[in-house]
């Protein structure tokens, strides 16, 4: 079954799912908001840049992280000056490169179901009296809740799963920055299959009932609605 | 007391550009063809539509100037959009309830439960949006609208998304709100069947300007206007319920040029009702006819004559005060040898009472 080290790395990897989804969902929510509703005409540039981690290889962003945050680089550089430590080959760091790699996974869903509302519910809610905060928790809150679900669990699903960022700027502390896959990678690379077995299939296994359930609850959603 | 509002709003394809006085009595009715901007003005009523130099004057309140402007949540008004557009993650009770929640410290004026009554949707209150038919949900909505108890209700098209018979469902239900409830109503509308039956003013609008204002009849009767011509032309006259003949069931209404006899529903005494005469269910003729099948028949004088293409005439008559739309052939004006303020009688055909 699993090692002390491997119970390990699921620790942290699925500490770094839910972190990351929290941070994801608090960030992402606002900016899909925005996304979907800006008339703004440079617009387009932000939604790009959201994107970007979907057909950019995952080293690419781990480097330029692992730059970034390292003791040369402009944060990693900061948090020195402010009488902290570098963030590469920490969990923080860890957290950071998530944020960034799973962006589109929770941004992209939440401005479909944003933008899927449209204009007129809100506007009914303000001529009812809502403000635009409370008709944005009261109307587009609920309405968009098939995307929220979505977004919940393909940014945990797909954080679980990450791997070239990790190995970039996590580096592969066990008990710090090891995540499942790339205790995976570890195992395979010492001929212990058995073990890789054993964390692939409970991967494939997670990430399958995560996802059907999404599609599943989703389903029953797009029934109620009209 | 009135409604005041001036909006300019320049589009790409389209410039709205009014300076109206609404009464803030009755039913006003926006009326035009479709793209002349009445929907476009109505939204700019409720804050929805932002204009340059707008103003809004509400009874005594200023609700937008140079210096104020309300946003849509701080107006007090009721909105009914063409679609239901009720929110879908809520029953009807909280629907209800929505706008009613954030009234903050204003004492409605009109019960929730009353609204639900005036609609008729108290057996529909458990249920979603989705399980109601498009003319229930359209009351709903309306019962939203009201809920709030709006300084103003504005309504956009509130039947244009329904068929014919949903329209039908819910036109008794607008004819009673405005019977019993004292809302001015902004109406948009680009049916002549719902202004009829349901405007007391009425602001034509034409590529985005005000065309001609008035009450329904002055405007309804007058030939300089397009209203005044076509097949549907009509007469719209305010009358009172002043009897009704048991033996006959028939009721007696008058108006300030006479009394109409009119088969037809039953409406108390002294109630205020309005009747519709299409201008092609009157007949002229020279003296009292008497042996004839017609129940009312009045004196008139001719006021005014167009032609309606080559073989018609469209003539107005004056019946009291009250004017009066006939159309008749040509031949027959020549036959009559009808001159303007000759003296005439008008023979009704048939006549609608409406509510």
């Amino acid at each position: 079954m699993f090692t002390e080290y491997d119970l390990a790395a699921l620790w942290i990897t699925l500490k770094l799912a839910v972190i990351t989804t929290l941070i994801l969902l608090l960030i992402g929510t606002p900016l899909a908001w925005w996304l979907a509703r800006s008339r703004w005409r440079y617009k387009f540039l932000f939604e790009a840049v959201v994107a970007l981690p979907l057909v950019l290889p995952p080293t690419v962003l781990g480097f330029y992280l692992l730059i970034a945050l390292g003791p040369h680089g402009p944060i990693g550089g900061l948090m020195e000056t402010l009488g902290g430590s570098p963030l590469a080959f920490t969990f923080t760091g860890l957290v950071i490169g998530s944020v960034f790699y799973s962006m589109p996974f929770v941004v992209q869903p939440l401005q479909g179901a944003f933008t899927a509302i449209g204009e007129r519910p809100l506007e009914v809610a303000a001529t009812l009296g809502a403000s635009p905060i409370d008709r944005f928790f009261s109307v587009a809150v609920p309405l968009a809740r098939p995307g929220f679900l979505t977004a919940t669990v393909l940014g945990f699903a797909h954080t679980l799963g990450e791997f070239g960022v990790v190995l970039m700027i996590g580096g592969n502390i066990p008990g710090v920055t090891q995540v499942l896959s790339i205790a995976i990678y570890d195992h395979v690379e010492a001929l212990e299959y058995t073990q890789a077995h054993w964390i692939s299939g409970s991967l494939l296994l997670l990430s399958f009932l995560l996802l059907m359930s999404v599609y599943a609850l989703n389903r029953r959603f797009s029934v109620v609605k009209p | 007391m009135s409604i005041e509002a001036r909006f300019r709003i320049d589009r790409d394809d389209f410039t709205l550009d009014v300076d109206l006085t609404i009464p803030e009595r009755g039913v006003t009715a926006l009326f035009g063809p479709s793209g002349c901007g009445k929907t476009t003005l109505l939204r700019a009523i409720a804050g929805l539509e932002a204009s340059q130099n707008g103003y809004l004057k509400v009874g005594d309140e200023i609700w937008q100037d140079e210096q104020k402007n309300l946003l849509p949540h701080q107006r007090p008004i009721g909105y009914v959009f063409q679609e239901p557009s009720l929110f879908a993650h809520l029953n009807v009770q909280r629907n209800l309830e929505y706008g009613l929640k954030r009234l903050r410290g204003v004492t409605p004026k009109v019960s929730l439960k009353h609204a639900v009554e005036l609609l008729g949707i108290g057996h529909l209150l458990e249920r979603k949006p989705h399980q109601l038919s498009g003319g229930e949900q359209q009351r709903v909505a309306i019962a939203r609208a009201l809920a709030v108890s709006p300084a103003m209700l504005l309504m956009d098209e509130p039947l244009a998304a329904l068929d014919m018979i949903r329209k039908h469902e819910i036109l008794p239900y607008l004819e009673s709100l405005h019977r019993e409830l004292d809302i001015p109503v902004l109406y948009v509308s680009h049916s002549r069947e719902e202004v009829a039956r349901l405007g007391d003013n009425l602001v034509l609008l034409e590529a985005g300007r005000v065309q001609a204002m008035g009450t329904v009849s002055e405007l309804f009767s007058r030939l300089d206007l397009a209203l005044a011509h076509g097949p549907e032309t009509e007469t719209v006259i305010k009358a009172v319920v002043a009897g009704y003949d048991e033996e006959f069931e028939l009721s007696y209404l008058d108006f300030s040029g006479g009394r109409f006899a009119v088969a037809g529903k039953r409406l108390p005494l002294g109630s205020a009702a309005r009747l519709q005469i299409l201008a092609r269910d009157i007949s002229l003729t020279l003296e009292h006819q008497t042996k004839t099948s017609i129940l009312n028949i009045f004196p008139a004088t001719v006021d005014e004559m167009t032609y309606e293409g080559t073989a018609q005439i469209t003539v107005k008559i004056k019946i009291g005060s009250v004017a009066v739309l006939v159309r008749i052939t040509r031949k027959s004006a020549s036959e009559l040898g009808l001159q303007l303020g000759q003296a005439v009688y008008a023979q009704v055909k048939s006549v609608a009472l409406l509510s």
